[in-house]
């Protein structure tokens, strides 16, 4: 059986991150991902990020996302694609099937960057082709560079769903609206200026009543919410569209964490529940990290940092840093995720970020 | 439909095709992509049928989650076309309810 | 009408007059000059860099909005494509006796050329007035964020913030 010294499941923004890491101090590390391309979702994201110019703010993602991958080889960090990792079983043994046949790989430690899934909204008619997730279309347009439809709507007013309305738009379709359930836009004011800008309606608090169709979308029915988010009835409107994206939220993609027996928490600002972990990314079970998503929803810049953050933390553990050393640079890894997790919209993640490792504390402490 | 030009990716540089058939009808697809772009670009959104009520589904996670989107693909079925990527000569068709052979 | 970003997902004038980034009305009698059009507390400061006069300050909490001091803002615009929000508008609001000139990053095909009429639209895409384009800047440096000038009634310059896009 193959051993090293880390192996990371799944090649995002988080899980490159914490194999740079690795090898910029020494280690041996291995990436899995079950994609034939690394770099998760980083590929469909085109526009310019937020964040500290150190820290490549106003870069698009996608060349984010190249620059990881140069930086990745460069290192000779070994990424293994096309190889979805099905379980972790004693001794820190990661099971992966490529090519049809199953491998095993140990490592001393391990760090799970599986990222997280889109959520979906029930409706009548929400299962006819044409209803699809928001980062489905995106990815259709910026990867694939084809238009999943010509007119369409979005239902949410996160950043995913302002973003994905305005390359809807870029990539050549017709946004004909975006309707929120809740009485306020919860994106980016400025995400949501862009589309505005582009003559798309934002409906707050309204919802989809129905998609209807004969085998695929081509109608879509939306209505008001009262204060109680139940539809008044007579304010529903017809709306031409063959395509209804849902950007309401991603839940974390933990499955492999429930399996291993890691602790979990509930903490609905970062979409459901999460690992516990401490403030090395360390979860409950000793020598397994988690950063991304998985930890908690954020977005890629956080993905980075987390990834990071747990990467120098294994290093430190398998003695490749000293304590000293290590301290100094996770140091400047927290100091960046305080950060990105401050102003108006970032307050509640650090809040959550510190209940969630308090929550471990509280066990670690039992 | 593809998009050719684009404000930020610049033009489709993209020049190599091969042909994949859709329930025996030919499709132009652009070498590398997968299934599921190929039949979106020629606008075919239904990808199978549910194995009760017969309702046609499609893509939508659009990253090997969902399972949704998967067909019958060189008569195999099952298969995530969100994230196969198309080959030459390569025969796809509708999925009706679990995949031939398991009804 | 507008009760302010959160609500409409465009600030409203009083917001945007209330903001750091916004000049006195004053200063825009004066000459070109830039209008940060930011007003939500969100992690991002590359503006502050941008500027080649050191006219635009976010400081050490990059979640703080950036602060224009329309003394130094020449309104040379190097800030505009830098801005992920694409928050930042130039105006020269006494271009002519009659006309005032907005610049506006735009990131969409076509593009219009330089002496073609265009409609205008205000923060809401709404259609305000026609305009002549005077300027289409499209350097590869700023990655494809294009930079369209237009020359506009006097009266909307502080209303008409992109190209109508019907």
């Amino acid at each position: 059986m193959k051993e090293t010294q880390v192996v990371i499941v799944g090649g995002g923004p988080a899980g490159l991150a914490a194999g740079i890491e690795i090898a910029k101090s020494g280690g041996q590390v291995t990436v899995l991902d079950e994609n034939k391309k690394p770099g998760g979702q980083l590929f469909k994201q085109i526009h310019k990020f937020f964040g500290s110019r150190e820290h490549l703010a106003g870069t698009r993602g996608y060349e984010i996302g190249t620059k990881l991958l140069e930086e990745t080889k460069e290192l000779g960090v070994d990424v293994i694609l096309d190889a979805p990792v099905y379980g972790i079983f004693e001794g820190k043994t990661v099971v992966y099937s490529k090519d049809g046949k199953q491998h095993q790989i140990k490592g001393d430690k391990i760090i799970l960057a599986t990222g997280a899934t889109e959520n979906t909204l029930a409706f009548p008619g929400s299962d006819l082709p044409g209803v699809m997730g928001a980062g489905a279309a995106q990815t259709m347009i910026n990867v694939n560079r084809v238009l999943p439809g010509k007119k369409v709507l979005m239902v949410g007013s996160g950043n995913v769903g302002l973003i994905v309305s305005y390359q809807l738009m870029q990539a050549g379709a017709d946004v004909v609206g975006l309707v929120e359930a809740a009485p306020n836009v919860s994106g980016y004011g400025v995400h949501a200026s862009k589309i505005s800008r582009g003559g798309v309606p934002i409906y707050t608090s309204h919802t989809v009543k129905r998609a209807m169709g004969d085998g695929e979308v081509s109608k879509v029915e939306i209505c008001e919410l009262d204060e109680r988010f139940q539809m008044i009835e007579g304010t529903e409107k017809i709306l031409d569209v063959d395509t209804i994206c849902i950007a309401v939220g991603l839940s974390p993609m933990s499955e492999i964490a429930w399996t291993i027996g890691c602790d979990f928490t509930f903490i609905p600002t970062f979409g459901g529940h999460v690992p516990k972990h401490n403030e090395n990314m360390e979860s409950t079970i000793s020598g397994i990290y988690v950063s991304g998503d998985i930890s908690g929803v954020e977005e890629a810049s956080s993905a980075m940092e987390e990834g990071r953050l747990a990467g120098i933390a294994a290093s430190e553990s398998l003695g490749l840093y000293s304590e000293e050393k290590a301290k100094e640079l996770k140091g400047q890894v927290w100091n960046r995720l305080n950060t990105l997790r401050d102003g108006e919209f970032g307050e509640k993640r650090k809040q959550s970020k510190n209940v969630q490792i308090s929550r471990y504390m509280e066990d670690a402490n039992e | 439909m593809r998009v050719v030009n684009h404000p930020i990716l610049g033009e489709e540089e993209r020049k190599e095709y091969v042909t994949i058939y859709y329930n025996g009808k030919p499709l132009n697809a652009m070498a590398g992509e997968t299934i599921a772009a190929t039949l979106m670009s020629a606008g075919i959104r239904k990808f199978r049928k549910t194995p009760k009520y017969k309702r046609d589904r499609g893509v939508y996670c659009g990253i090997g989650r969902c399972t949704d989107c998967v067909m019958v693909v060189n008569g195999k079925p099952n298969v995530r076309t969100c994230v196969t990527p198309v080959e030459e000569g390569m025969s796809v068709e509708t999925q009706i309810g679990y995949g031939k052979g398991e009804e | 009408m507008n009760k302010g970003v959160k609500f409409t997902g465009v600030p409203s004038m009083e917001e945007i007059k209330g903001c750091p980034g916004t000049p006195g009305e004053e200063r825009f009698e004066k000459g070109p000059v830039v209008s940060i059009e930011c007003v939500q507390k969100i992690p991002c400061n590359p503006c502050e860099a941008a500027c080649p006069f050191g006219a635009i300050e976010v400081g050490s909490s990059i979640t703080s909005l950036p602060k224009l001091d329309e003394e130094k803002c020449i309104g040379c615009g190097v800030c505009i494509p830098k801005c992920p929000g694409l928050a930042i508008f130039k105006i020269h609001k006494n271009y002519s006796e009659k006309t005032s000139m907005v610049e506006f990053p735009f990131e969409y095909l076509p593009l219009p050329e330089k002496g073609d009429q265009v409609p205008c639209g205000d923060r809401f895409g709404k259609y305000i007035a026609d305009g002549k384009v005077l300027d289409v800047k499209n350097d590869k440096k700023n990655d494809g964020t294009t930079l369209i000038s237009v020359e506009i009634p006097k009266e909307y310059f502080m209303g008409i913030r992109t190209i109508y896009r019907g």
